[in-house]
């Protein structure tokens, strides 16, 4: 009986987002009197941080400080349309959605700016810093706060947009099944290295060296947060979390967090992220979806480890001590036979 | 049913209520003093989302009974900074991205900031230990032991 070491890889392709009803969003974008700029969407922030994404896409996009945007998801009874956060699409989808709308938006906003500067808008930029001028002629410009009263109060013009994503629905081939699920796609790999004790059958992960490709980054430290976290949920679905075994009957099973088991902060594996950024051509700024794809590739590598190590493939998720020493217990009488 | 009244400091206000007898300290706190910085996660005693101080000591608040509360100091993470100024624990996991939804944010500070005052200099075990009771479903842990490492590192250098 011993302690014995094995080492693991697996990779993985993950879509972003799906194919059902074309998976659309839309997005409205309209500016407040004073020149903030509200986002409303009836999508959900689930604390992966869409919110502070979505900011950065439409002030990048308007060309505004990212402090004078609000999104608003407040309510999905009245705010345009979105078919929810999941399948890893948030900033994907409602990403797109909002680069349209902030488009539309700023085009508007331009257009007044030129009104009132009496240029053609096709001459102006905006500095980023709340200000819109003349391309070479930076004594001519005229803030977005002045922008929005004389949009208000003068011009009576909204400077507000409209944006929405879609894609063409994609049906199944009849003969072969094949279709179009996603648009792009975000790949991980993983290497773990395990400890199992074949005795007791437990596993504890000693490391985990994890290399995401997710497009681009748009906003690394909450990237690197959503991958370090994933990495740790991935172990967590390979080894941890079940509410069995239950004995001698249902009855007794988990029902609450003393049971249910997930690595707490003793159990955690030594972890390296590493980020690839191979921007996707249909995502704003080239983001793809990193949210589901990056607690995956952990499993199979931990299975491989495992099998490495002490030469059993389960394939029950999760690989917990029991299963572990029952397949041990197969190769042996197998092994003896 | 008669009413009980409970009066204690909260974040070093004096607090007076009348609770029904039962109600827990979460309740009273979140439902009648209107704090809502201690969350009520599973309410039995096993997420540690609902962590307070009374008395200086950590204590579950969906276990403890308010009337048991009579004349105690009761401190949350809602009384944690000074003015506009966040605790240090506050800034720490701030900067160091320690919270992904935050749900378990104030229970995990509470526990931390009871670990920095009994020992200011925690060994990465010491903040393990700490937060053990404490259950994060986002962020995998290691940015919360960081943060609290980084606020015992910065504690430690503003005194000197």
């Amino acid at each position: 009986m011993a302690l014995r070491r094995g080492r693991g890889v697996a990779a993985v392709n993950y879509p972003t987002g799906m194919n059902l009803g074309g998976d659309p969003t839309q997005a409205l974008v309209h500016s407040t009197p004073t020149g903030s700029f509200m986002v409303t969407l009836s999508s959900v922030d689930l604390g992966q941080g869409l919110r502070t994404v979505i900011a950065q896409i439409c002030a990048e996009t308007m060309g505004v400080p990212t402090e004078s945007v609000t999104i608003d998801t407040a309510d999905t009874d009245t705010g345009p349309h979105c078919m929810g956060t999941f399948a890893s699409r948030g900033t994907h989808r409602v990403g797109n959605a909002v680069v349209q709308a902030a488009r539309e938006a700023r085009q508007v906003m331009l257009e007044v700016a030129a009104e009132e500067l009496e240029v053609d808008p096709a001459d102006l930029e905006t500095d980023g810093q709340g200000n819109i001028r003349v391309k070479g002629a930076s004594n001519l410009n005229i803030s977005i706060f002045d922008t929005a009263l004389a949009a208000h109060f003068k011009q009576g013009r909204s400077i507000s947009g409209r944006g929405m994503f879609l894609v063409p629905r994609s049906y199944p081939e009849t003969e072969t099944g094949a279709m179009k699920p996603s648009t792009c796609y975000a790949h991980a790999c993983t290497v773990a290295e395990v400890e199992v004790d074949d005795e007791t059958g437990e596993v504890s992960v000693l490391s985990v060296k994890n290399v995401f490709e997710i497009g681009r980054a748009l906003n690394p430290k909450m990237v690197e947060q959503q991958l370090i976290g994933g990495s740790w949920m991935g172990i967590s679905h390979a080894l941890y979390e079940t509410t069995e075994p239950y004995y001698p009957n249902r009855t007794q099973g988990p029902r609450d967090y003393n049971a249910y088991l997930m690595p707490g902060p003793g159990d955690l594996a030594e972890t390296e992220i590493a980020v690839l950024e191979r921007p996707s051509g249909d995502g704003p700024f080239g983001a793809k979806g990193p949210g589901e794809m990056c607690a995956n590739p952990q499993i199979p590598a931990v299975a491989n480890a495992i099998f490495d190590a002490v030469g059993v493939r389960v394939d029950t998720l999760p690989i917990t001590p029991e299963r572990v020493l029952r397949a041990l217990k197969e190769m042996e009488a197998a092994g003896a036979g | 049913m008669a009413k009980i009244p409970v009066q204690f400091t909260l974040n070093g206000s004096e607090r007076a209520e009348f609770v029904e007898s039962g109600t827990t300290l979460l309740a009273a706190l979140r439902d009648k003093m209107g704090d809502t910085s201690p969350k009520g996660g599973c309410h039995q005693g096993t997420c540690g989302a609902c962590t307070v101080m009374v008395d200086g000591e950590l204590r579950l608040s969906c276990l403890t009974m308010a009337e048991t509360c009579n004349g105690a100091h009761i401190r949350t993470t809602a009384g944690l900074a000074n003015g506009e100024v966040l605790h240090p624990l506050q800034r720490a996991f701030e900067n160091g991205f320690a919270a992904q939804c935050g749900f378990c944010t104030p229970g995990m500070i509470m526990a931390a900031a009871a670990l920095l005052e009994r020992n200011p200099n925690p060994s990465r075990d010491d903040v393990v230990e700490a937060i053990s009771g404490n259950i994060c479903r986002c962020t995998g842990y290691e940015p919360i032991i960081q943060a609290v490492l980084s606020a015992a590192r910065a504690n430690s250098t503003s005194a000197a």
